[in-house]
């Protein structure tokens, strides 16, 4: 797997998603594959920069990545202690569907084959297999 | 203090606000604020405010920016005033269905549509 250290910025969680995705796009999948992993990635590095090292732009994120015909995946762990993704209710409840947040981890599974969190819960897995 | 940069285009059609967002991208905070902060100071200026909002160039957005639009369309609800939504690309329409919102939202597939009933 491919791996690059990242600080806990926007600019360079953008910088990084764009250099994953471009080689997902030159490995020839479709928009539409580009597009499940482009959505997942972002969610993932923005929980990692958000809530997992709270916008603290001196902890570190760890990207590994593995782009092949068969699938792509990625691993993004932070610095923070981790969350129990059970514990985030359904937001398509009717009492949450107007909630402004809990979205992300349930888009994530709609878009990937696999969405694993590590015990320690600092850990994402991300898995979507080519067709 | 920094202006920020301008994340919406406006037209208005009678007592209608068009806003055009203006980003391809809408993922991080820093730009979800500023189309949040554009988007509720056009809400503030009228009474019962109502707005069409195109998605026409919005290839993609964060569920973060779900929220923004939540507290869009509770502030205008709360001003009784109407928001609809148009020019959702499929994928992203995909997103509106998968988490529900498109029943939340009353979503149009043009402008055109959109207006319709409106002006």
């Amino acid at each position: 797997m491919q791996q690059v250290k990242l600080s806990s910025t926007w600019e360079a969680i953008r910088e990084a998603g764009q250099n994953v995705l471009g080689e997902v796009a030159r490995q020839g999948y479709d928009e539409s594959f580009v597009f499940s992993v482009r959505l997942a990635l972002e969610e993932g590095l923005i929980n990692a920069v958000k809530h997992g090292n709270g916008m603290d732009s001196s902890k570190h994120i760890d990207l590994k990545y593995s782009i092949t015909p068969e699938c792509v995946e990625i691993v993004i762990t932070d610095e923070g202690c981790g969350f129990c993704p059970v514990g985030v209710p359904d937001p398509t409840r009717d009492e949450n569907l107007e909630k402004t947040t809990g979205r992300g981890i349930m888009l994530m599974r709609a878009f990937m084959d696999t969405v694993e969190y590590s015990e320690r819960g600092n850990q994402l897995r991300l898995v979507k297999h080519g067709p | 203090m920094l202006e920020s940069k301008p994340r919406i285009q406006l037209t208005r059609q009678g007592d209608v606000m068009v806003v055009e967002l203006v980003d391809r991208k809408i993922l991080d905070e820093v730009t979800i604020l500023e189309i949040g902060d554009q988007l509720n100071a056009l809400v503030g200026e009228t009474d019962t405010p109502c707005m069409v909002l195109d998605f026409i160039n919005v290839a993609h957005l964060s569920s973060s920016a779900l929220g923004m639009l939540i507290t869009l369309h509770k502030r205008v609800r709360e001003k009784n005033g109407q928001l609809r939504l148009c020019n959702i690309q499929p994928t992203i329409h995909e997103i509106f269905v998968i988490t529900r919102l498109s029943e939340i939202f009353d979503i149009a597939e043009s402008r055109t549509a959109a207006l319709v009933g409106l002006i």
